[in-house]
């Protein structure tokens, strides 16, 4: 009797299997994103703190907030390569539309979304009903966005972005305990970040999504309304990427180039944080972390003095390894 | 009655056999639309110029060539996006070893096309041996392409010898040579795809890579062909640009929108993204649909980028007159 109670070394193991279960579940990119996170404070004291932390999260929200509508898109199996456009229109349109007046932020905002909609609708409905691959839908607006907002400003950039507009993207709330000072890119992506993942974790249609990804047949056979929920994905991530657009507007200025390549880092912190290309699978939480991770290796190779070129490299050579440890570790399973 | 039947079925057989590839439809039409805006807006003096003919041609080979490789790869149902930054590795390497010299060219050669066989290969390998997304693999290696190159090289470098640009600017009778270069690597790829034991694997492979497996094809060796072919295609591009452009620079690929275009004329050609279906007559007629509308339109004055939006539209209607009967779901 007594002898149960006495941690034999098979308890020891069971209990270290158990653990071991359990660490295994975590998804890498937390752990990737923790050691290089610490690498990153070791190098450099400012992300100790928290006013350094704060300012890394300011930078990087746009970039999570338009990988979280990516992903919904690659859930159910498509790609959306128009993000990067529309980031492109809303900060050449909405600098014309400020007409450097505060006043005008507001509607400027609603234009951008009502236009940011009628995209998403567009590229839906022509997956959908003319079954174009979404691929080169989203090639097509990513082109008829950007050629139309460069005609629509006349080719060169209009106006600036006025104070109350560069606080989406460069704003802090002051004097907040803990925190010192928190962003308010930071704000909006957690107000983005718990809407989406109510409705991707919490609500049929984020099943649906997944379900289309996995076997659109299967769905469509179980009584998915694949169409409705395929143009309704396109359209979030359209509305997430105007967002995001304000968001960079007001923290790097007018610039014609300022969306281009946006579509592709998306894509790669959704790999890095575990969605797969061909849908099926996506989790909020992780995509942002894979927004983190990808961020913080800029940070990284920043401190380490190397030039923008080797950025571009390590950048590829983490979204193939990242993608190659995924697919490997799943073949094993089987 | 039955005579009625007949002749209508062997009148299908005989349209089905000749099987001309639906864009060429589109091609013609633009060709009809530029030359009535020809005739409206400048008396037609853009299609009766010779020069402007031509240009049109020669527009069409630098993307034409690559997009035949492109083709390849698509039809085995993988992508190509390195593509853009094989031509600027290529443009710039080249010229880099030329140095103007004539006597370098061999050497050049040599040295673009090894980098195009391991880029491929490194691709190919990737995508079967690691089981990475065709689509993520050459994103990646494309991003490290990128940062190689403009690691090492952040301007024009090096010259090409004059004897280098008959490439690029030389003619043979009236037709200028790349333009023929171009037509061989058409007819090359259009050998290869229905004339091969190759080609009819790689269709087996894009169509049903697990039933092609099964049926005993070593579906990696051909997957890995199609990807060092493609990346040897956009060598070419590489070697013409930079025979027009007598030097190289990094940011010639990128600039010239190399990948996505390719992807783009493909399958605005009317090859099917999902693989297993297509070829490279079709991707001919998408090139030369891109080279009509800027040549039409850039010589009619037209707002650049309203070329662009036109571009877009084109891409999708074009495919989406290929897919709207499909019963099949896209994604």
């Amino acid at each position: 009797m007594a002898t149960t109670t006495v941690p034999t070394q098979e308890n020891v193991s069971r209990v270290l299997r158990s653990i071991w279960a359990v660490i295994k579940k975590i998804p890498p990119v937390y752990p990737v994103f923790f050691v290089l996170f610490a690498a990153v404070v070791y190098l450099s004291p400012t992300y100790s703190t928290m006013n350094g932390i704060m300012a890394f999260m300011r930078r990087t929200s746009p970039l999570a907030i338009l990988a979280i509508g990516e992903m919904i898109v690659l859930a159910t199996g498509g790609f959306d390569l128009s993000i990067g456009s529309i980031v492109t229109m809303v900060v050449l349109g909405s600098s014309l539309l400020l007409n450097n007046d505060p006043a005008n932020a507001l509607p400027a905002i609603g234009i951008m979304l009502g236009i940011g909609i009628a995209i998403g609708l567009v590229n839906g409905l022509v997956v959908s009903y003319l079954k174009v691959p979404s691929f080169i839908a989203t090639l097509g607006m990513m082109l008829l966005a950007r050629g139309g907002a460069l005609y629509w400003v006349g080719g060169a950039p209009k106006g600036y972005f006025t104070d109350n507009w560069r606080m989406f993207g460069r704003g802090y709330i002051e004097n907040v305990p803990v925190f010192e000072r928190f962003p308010i890119g930071l704000i909006i992506l957690i107000v983005i970040g718990l809407l989406s993942w109510y409705i991707f974790h919490r609500t049929n249609y984020g099943k649906q999504v997944l379900a289309i990804g996995d076997n659109v047949r299967a769905a469509r056979l179980s009584g998915v309304r694949v169409r409705l929920v395929r143009v309704l994905a396109f359209v979030l991530s359209a509305v997430f990427a105007v967002i995001g657009g304000v968001m960079i507007g007001g923290y790097g200025g007018v610039n014609v180039t300022i969306g281009e390549g946006l579509e592709m880092q998306a894509i790669a912190a959704c790999v890095v944080g575990g969605v797969l290309l061909g849908g099926g699978r996506g989790s909020v939480l992780n995509v942002i972390f894979g927004a983190y991770t990808l961020e913080i290796i800029f940070s990284l190779l920043n401190l380490l003095g190397l030039p923008k070129p080797y950025k571009d490299a390590v950048q590829g050579l983490i979204i193939i390894g990242a993608v190659a440890y995924v697919a490997l570790s799943s073949r094993k399973k089987r | 009655m039955t005579t009625v039947t007949a002749t209508r079925r062997t009148f299908g057989q005989l349209l089905r056999s000749i099987q001309i590839p639906p864009v060429y439809f589109f091609l013609l039409a633009i060709f009809l639309v530029g030359g009535i805006l020809d005739l409206v807006f400048s008396d037609g003096q853009i299609f009766s110029n010779p020069a402007i003919r031509l240009n049109i041609l020669v527009r069409s080979v630098a993307l034409g060539i690559v997009a035949v490789g492109q083709t390849l790869v698509i039809i085995g149902a993988s992508i190509d996006l390195s593509v853009a930054y094989v031509v600027s590795i290529t443009a710039v390497m080249s010229s880099f070893v030329m140095q103007g010299d004539p006597n370098n060219i061999p050497m050049a050669i040599l040295v673009v096309v090894g980098i195009g066989i391991v880029i491929g290969l490194v691709n190919g390998l990737i995508i079967t041996k690691l089981h990475v997304n065709a689509f993520i693999t050459t994103l990646g290696t494309s991003l490290i392409l990128k940062g190689i190159i403009n690691a090492t090289f952040s301007n024009y470098s090096g010259s090409v010898p004059r004897s280098f640009e008959y490439f690029g600017y030389g003619r043979l009778g009236p037709i200028p040579v790349s333009v023929i270069i171009l037509l061989l690597v058409v007819v090359g790829g259009w050998f290869l795809l229905s004339r091969t034991k190759f080609g009819a694997h790689l269709y087996g492979v894009g169509g049903n890579a697990e039933v092609a497996r099964l049926s005993g094809l070593r579906t990696d060796r051909v997957l890995i062909g199609a990807h060092i072919l493609c990346s040897l295609t956009a060598v070419l591009t590489g070697l013409f640009i930079v025979s027009r452009l007598r030097s190289g620079a990094p940011w010639v690929g990128p600039d010239g929108f190399y990948d996505l275009e390719s992807i783009a004329t493909t399958v605005v050609g009317g090859t099917l993204l999902s693989g297993g279906k297509g070829g490279v007559w079709g991707t001919l007629a998408g090139v030369m649909i891109f080279s009509v509308l800027d040549t039409t339109f850039n010589q009619l004055g037209v707002n650049p980028y309203l070329t662009i939006v036109l571009r877009g539209a084109i891409i999708v209607l074009a495919v989406a007159s290929y897919t709207f009967r499909s019963k099949q779901e896209a994604a």
